[in-house]
């Protein structure tokens, strides 16, 4: 028995047999030709093949799974007959007098490294595409087809990567698992294990592939992100009754959708979802979740190299408020700093970031920034029900000097004549001892609190959240924490505000009670916890 | 030579799909057709050399035309810009 770890895609569990795909690089070895014109005649005749191969796998798809993911390939022949693809293939052939596999080798790695030199990660995802149709045009050259593979029953496909090719023509029925030594959360090995709803890990590195042949016993654990090598009779039980619980646990969870969130004795703990961006709201749908409690709108502002417009946010803020159809919608202001940082912003350098110049700090500072994000809120705030929360407060001014750039914010709106919602709710998170301590004080400024646990953990316990080793000493269940939380409840209660925990507290089921008895309002957790928590909530008497 | 300024409003960008249908309509005319974004430069009717651009929401783009059918172009394209991205 053997163990390797990964990163899971789907949190599932098989047990099957490893199948090896190989990659096909041996077949574009460098060959001298003399006649340039048959490799030329070659090629061309290689690239309908392919192309006729892609119309058949367009149709298949479309039937099987559906028109997203048949649309690459349709995308795949239109590269094909790309200009500067052909151009490069045919000035290969010709001028270094060589096979066109190995022409078609050449050109791949020229195009892929382009797409990398993007520095755009749905860009640089592409670039298997190009591998993809290269491959292709390699094996029609060279005679050998994918689909010829006949896969044994209870395949766990095992390979350094996957292409689109590879996971639409190998047999799905016959695949109970991926596991790949590189790829990404957007490869499409990871898309389609998510689609298939089967267990894959990805990027458990190029050791294992060494050590498996076809027909190795394996068990793909998607739930702890372990590979295990021919597994022991004590492994494999478990790995059996995790399925069975799995299999139950789907069935129970499924009912749950369109049930209320509440208690036996009927007191309302409403399960919200914490969202990034526009792109997450499907789980949030599949989920039921009753709204979102916690919209990080940060993830616009990451992985940029400008400020995102006003309009690019009032856009994203809109399609997040219209999807909801009219259920809460918190969108936390910019919360950049600390562990969350983009060139663009020129933030200095500090010596304890988690403690310096970050959320709402940077916002009052530098509020061109921050009028235009409230802008595109309000913008948006009349395309369903949206709330606005501030980050990291822990004084009475923070709050008041906020609530004037809302005012402003609203005042430009007005002043053009753009329609907002003049009763969008303003709360503040409670993520800092402080914030939690004078938590009476703040709560006649403000319309609701959501308690952030994960950073009122760190500055409560004085335990760096990016410090690993500290994981016996941040314990985030810290009676120091929960009393806390339990005085910030009792202070909004008492004022008539609601109150929300969005933190990764919120669901942790040993002890979603107490918060329940504390009297919290709304609990926010990731999508794929929220008929879970539900659950947990119609238990409690 | 005609020439026109687009932003792009789709969530995604200029991913696979929609540099497919740009590169489909731009190849219906005889005009060269170039999509600009800050210093780069593309010929519209080659895919790779298009999504090389990494076209996202919110992003300025030029396109340029000039040949015997640029007007008709010009507006071709504008109208298929306004319905995919």
């Amino acid at each position: 028995m053997k163990i390797h770890s990964g990163k899971s895609v789907n949190p599932m569990i098989a047990i099957g047999k490893v199948f090896v795909l190989e990659s096909k690089d041996a077949a574009a070895k460098k060959i001298k030709t003399e006649s340039s014109e048959k490799e030329l005649e070659r090629f061309e005749s290689a690239k309908l093949k392919a192309i006729s191969q892609l119309e058949v796998l367009y149709e298949k798809t479309m039937r099987s799974v559906g028109e997203e993911e048949a649309e690459i390939f349709e995308i795949h022949a239109m590269m094909l007959e790309d200009d500067d693809y052909n151009d490069e293939i045919t000035q290969i052939i010709e001028k270094e007098k060589v096979n066109a596999e190995y022409a078609v080798a050449t050109a791949c790695e020229k195009f892929r490294d382009m797409l990398i030199a993007t520095g755009d990660s749905y860009m640089q995802s592409r670039e298997a595409d190009i591998k993809d149709i290269s491959d292709r045009l390699i094996n029609c050259l060279s005679g050998k087809n994918l689909s010829d593979i006949e896969l044994p029953e209870n395949s766990v496909i095992c390979a350094e990567d996957l292409t689109p090719t590879q996971t639409m023509e190998l047999d799905k029925n016959k695949i109970c698992g991926f596991v790949t030594a590189y790829g990404s959360e957007n490869s499409h090995a990871a898309i389609l294990a998510r689609t298939m709803n089967v267990p894959s890990l990805i990027g458990v590195g190029e050791e294992f592939l060494s050590e498996i042949e076809n027909g190795t016993d394996v068990i793909v654990d998607g739930i702890s992100g372990r590979l295990i090598l021919s597994p022991d009779e004590d492994e494999i039980l478990k790995a059996r009754q995790l399925i069975e619980e799995k299999e139950k646990e789907t069935l129970r969870l499924r009912e749950l959708i369109g049930k209320e969130d509440i208690t036996k004795n009927g007191q309302k703990v409403s399960v919200f979802a914490n969202i990034g961006t526009p792109q997450d709201l499907p789980k949030v749908l599949e989920n039921d979740a009753s709204g979102i409690g916690l919209f990080r709108s940060e993830f616009l502002y990451l992985g940029k190299d400008s400020f995102p417009t006003e309009e690019e946010q009032f856009l994203a803020y809109k399609k997040v408020f219209e999807t909801m159809n009219g259920k809460k919608v918190i969108v936390r202001t910019l919360d950049i700093g600390a562990d969350k940082k983009a060139d663009y912003f020129n933030l200095d350098t500090e010596e304890n970031p988690a403690l310096g110049m970050r959320a709402i700090r940077l916002c009052l500072t530098r509020p061109e920034i921050f009028v235009t994000q409230l802008r595109a809120i309000y913008r948006a705030s009349v395309y369903g029900n949206a709330a606005i929360m501030f980050p990291m407060i822990t004084s009475l001014f923070e709050i008041k000097n906020a609530l004037q750039y809302c005012g402003e914010a609203k005042r430009q709106l007005k002043a053009e004549g753009t329609s907002y919602n003049e009763n969008v709710e303003c709360g503040i998170m409670i993520e800092t001892p402080a914030a939690a301590i004078i938590s009476d004080i703040l709560a006649p400024e403000v319309d609701f609190f959501s308690i952030g646990t994960n950073d009122l953990t760190q500055y409560t316990l004085a335990c760096d959240r990016q410090n690993p080793k500290l994981g016996e000493f941040s314990v985030s269940n810290h009676e120091a924490v929960l009393r806390l939380i339990e005085t910030t409840v009792k202070n909004a209660h008492s004022h008539k505000k609601w109150v929300g925990i969005c933190g990764e507290l919120a669901g942790d089921l040993n002890i979603v009670e107490r918060f329940v008895k504390m009297g919290v309002d709304e609990l926010s957790v990731s999508p794929s916890r929220v008929l879970k928590l539900r659950q947990k909530i119609r238990q409690i008497q | 030579m005609k020439q026109f300024e687009y932003v792009i409003k789709d969530e995604l960008g200029v991913h696979a799909r929609p540099a497919g249908l740009v590169v489909k309509a731009a190849k219906e005319f005889e005009s060269e057709i170039v999509i600009t974004k800050a210093d780069k430069s593309a010929n519209a009717k080659k895919l790779i050399a298009l999504m090389g651009l990494a076209i996202k929401q919110g992003d300025r783009i030029i396109v340029k035309i000039s040949g015997e059918d640029e007007d008709k172009a010009a507006a071709e394209m504008e109208k298929t810009l306004s319905e995919i991205l």
